[in-house]
């Protein structure tokens, strides 16, 4: 780099576009924040909904399912599952893991109840609401 | 050495390249899983052996920045570390409560150790990447504190360079922003969204500082340029890597319930996210042909021009490949995310800690660098650790691409687990890559306890 452009020009530069672009993205925040409430379903976030993200946080779901895209490649996008698959067939399938088929990748066995299942189903349900800019691209996910 | 506190480094290091080893054990584990779904299952699901990779990943690289800092801050600063049992202190804190974690995230069922460890009280835990239960996290939070106390207080007694002034910066941004795990809302989308506040700002914002601090400092010392030359490419790398990646975040903003304006922001500032990583290896090339010496250690001097050459390739281009929103769109959450991260965590992180390793070490162990078989084996370990983790990448790139294709764009799409079917081929090669890295892995290990004539310290 040439002589001219000196190291406490670099370092303004440094200072001053860092606190200029934190700022641009608080005040982006600031305003996703206020119009969050159009887009996340936030207004079907109920007690159901609430103690379901909690079994799915506590039984580390996303260790293997991506959510909303997010988390591990290794099982299938759970943001639409509620869409793709319905309720029944989530919780007939939670309850018959591992199915032990040889060589097959393998899920645990929660030992959930039928209220907990209730519970994770209506956080699935609310996360197939959020308004996601229509990704997946289809019902695969 | 020209300080005796600085040898606190030398455990740290230690543990860092210990905690490596666990991680690429992980590694290898899950690859195996991709392909023989049942291997080692019930014992370790592959989401306790996910937890246990990447939490490794995570911890052994705190290890070494930390062990970084406290070599390279007194250095720059020109005096003794403020406290070098504190700094030993919380070592061994933080050794023992990474180890207990990991044991913990093996032998109890997580929903067990979510309610034994106060996760009812404040639910931090089962987020990717931020698993660790609450007390893990508040110690996490406690040794950093720790750590920049000892450091600042260094540095205020000290001489100010613009080295250990990012170095501290980057140091105090990665505890800060760590404080965001500690919220976790009910509302998924306002979850996601502060998620990132840790995980991109680490990556993509404060660890950069920190890599440029640790480069820079290797880069004086190896190659004898002006401190003004190299300090002023450390302004401009690092102004670069903010000004592109504060707003860049807005890549993670695209499809989780955020407004659409993300993707205009996310994708014109995250496009020039591989300016700073291409900078990087500029200046590394740059410093090394202008040299005024020859170092002795010609490895630290490889590791130094690897990490700039494959951070660029890994954090750059494949981050650039699918960073565009209309792109983005059909790889989010698929294979092609996973081949970034690979190469992006082994070319900017895992490289240069091992850069910094590469150069202290020798010197902690009284010697200016260590003997020509010592350190053939060591650059031997260099080539088959980054050549196959080129491969791994390039594997999961092809599994990743064939993926998108089969259950995204074609005519009629396939379900999840009928596509992942079709491309095991490529996990194989994946996993064949991996056992190939583990081979570089032990022969960088080796490479410690080689004697020979070394040569003698300055």
């Amino acid at each position: 780099m040439s002589s001219a452009f000196t190291k406490s020009a670099a370092r303004n530069i440094f200072y001053g576009g860092s606190v200029f672009f934190f700022l641009l993205l608080v005040g982006l925040t600031y305003d996703t924040m206020h119009t969050l409430p159009k887009h996340d379903n936030s207004a079907n976030l109920t007690e159901s909904v609430k103690r379901g993200k909690h079994i799915w946080e506590t039984r580390n779901c996303i260790g293997c399912h991506t959510l909303l895209g997010e988390g591990a490649y290794f099982a299938p996008e759970l943001g639409n599952v509620y869409v793709r698959r319905g309720p029944d067939f989530i919780k007939a399938w939670i309850k018959a893991q591992p199915t032990g088929a040889p060589g097959r990748r393998q899920m645990p066995n929660f030992n959930l109840s039928e209220e907990q299942l209730d519970d994770l189903v209506s956080f699935l349900k609310y996360a197939s609401e959020i308004n996601t800019s229509k990704w997946p691209p289809n019902i695969e996910g | 050495m020209k300080y005796q506190s600085q040898a606190v480094a030398k455990p740290y290091f230690i543990a860092a390249i210990g905690l490596f080893v666990g991680q690429i054990v992980f590694g290898l584990i899950m690859g195996l899983q991709y392909v023989v779904g049942d291997f080692l299952f019930p014992a370790i699901p592959f989401n306790v052996a996910r937890m246990v990779h990447t939490n490794l990943l995570i911890v052994w690289l705190l290890f070494g920045f930390m062990g970084a800092a406290y070599y390279l801050i007194p250095e720059e600063s020109e005096r003794e570390l403020y406290s070098p049992k504190l700094a030993m202190l919380m070592f061994w804190i933080f050794l023992i409560a990474g180890a207990v974690t990991i044991l913990g995230y093996l032998f109890v069922p997580y929903a067990k150790l979510a309610e034994m460890t106060g996760n009812d009280l404040l639910a931090t835990m089962g987020r990717e990447f931020l698993e660790q239960p609450l007390p893990t996290k508040v110690g996490i939070v406690i040794v950093a504190l720790a750590m920049l106390f000892n450091l600042s207080m260094t540095v205020l007694r000290g001489r100010k360079t613009a080295i250990n002034l990012v170095m501290l910066l980057g140091l105090w941004g990665l505890a800060i922003f760590f404080l965001f795990s500690f919220y976790n809302p009910a509302n998924l989308v306002k979850d996601k969204f502060y998620w990132w506040w840790v995980v991109h700002l680490w990556v993509e914002g404060v660890w950069e500082l920190i890599m440029g601090a640790m480069l820079a400092f290797v880069l004086i010392k190896v190659t004898g340029v002006d401190r003004e030359v190299i300090e002023k490419w450390l302004y401009v790398i690092i102004a670069m890597a903010l000004i592109t990646g504060l707003i860049g975040m807005g890549h993670h903003y695209y499809w989780i319930g955020t407004p659409s304006y993300w993707q205009w922001w996310g994708s014109v500032f995250s496009a020039l996210e591989p300016i700073p990583f291409f900078m990087m290896t500029l200046f590394a090339f740059n410093m090394v042909n202008r040299r005024r010496r020859e170092h002795p250690n010609k490895a630290a001097v490889l590791w130094a021009l690897g990490t700039g050459v494959m951070a660029f390739l890994g954090a750059g281009v494949w981050g650039f490949l699918h960073t565009l929103a209309p792109v983005n769109f059909y790889t989010h959450g698929s294979q092609i995310t996973a081949a970034h991260g690979h190469m992006a965590f082994y070319g900017a992180y895992v490289m240069v800690v091992i850069t910094m390793i590469s150069y202290t070490m020798p010197l902690m162990r009284g010697r200016a660098a260590n003997s020509k078989t010592a350190q053939v084996v060591e650059m031997w370990s260099f080539w088959l650790m980054t050549v196959a983790m080129v491969f791994i990448t390039l594997f999961l790139t092809a599994a990743g691409t064939l993926q998108i294709w089969l259950q995204r764009i074609a005519a009629e799409p396939m379900g999840f687990m009928a596509a992942q079917d079709q491309v095991a081929l490529f996990y194989w090669m994946r996993e064949i890559s991996g056992l190939v890295f583990f081979v570089g892995l032990v022969l960088y290990i080796t490479s410690f306890f080689i004697k020979g004539k070394e040569a003698p310290a300055d």
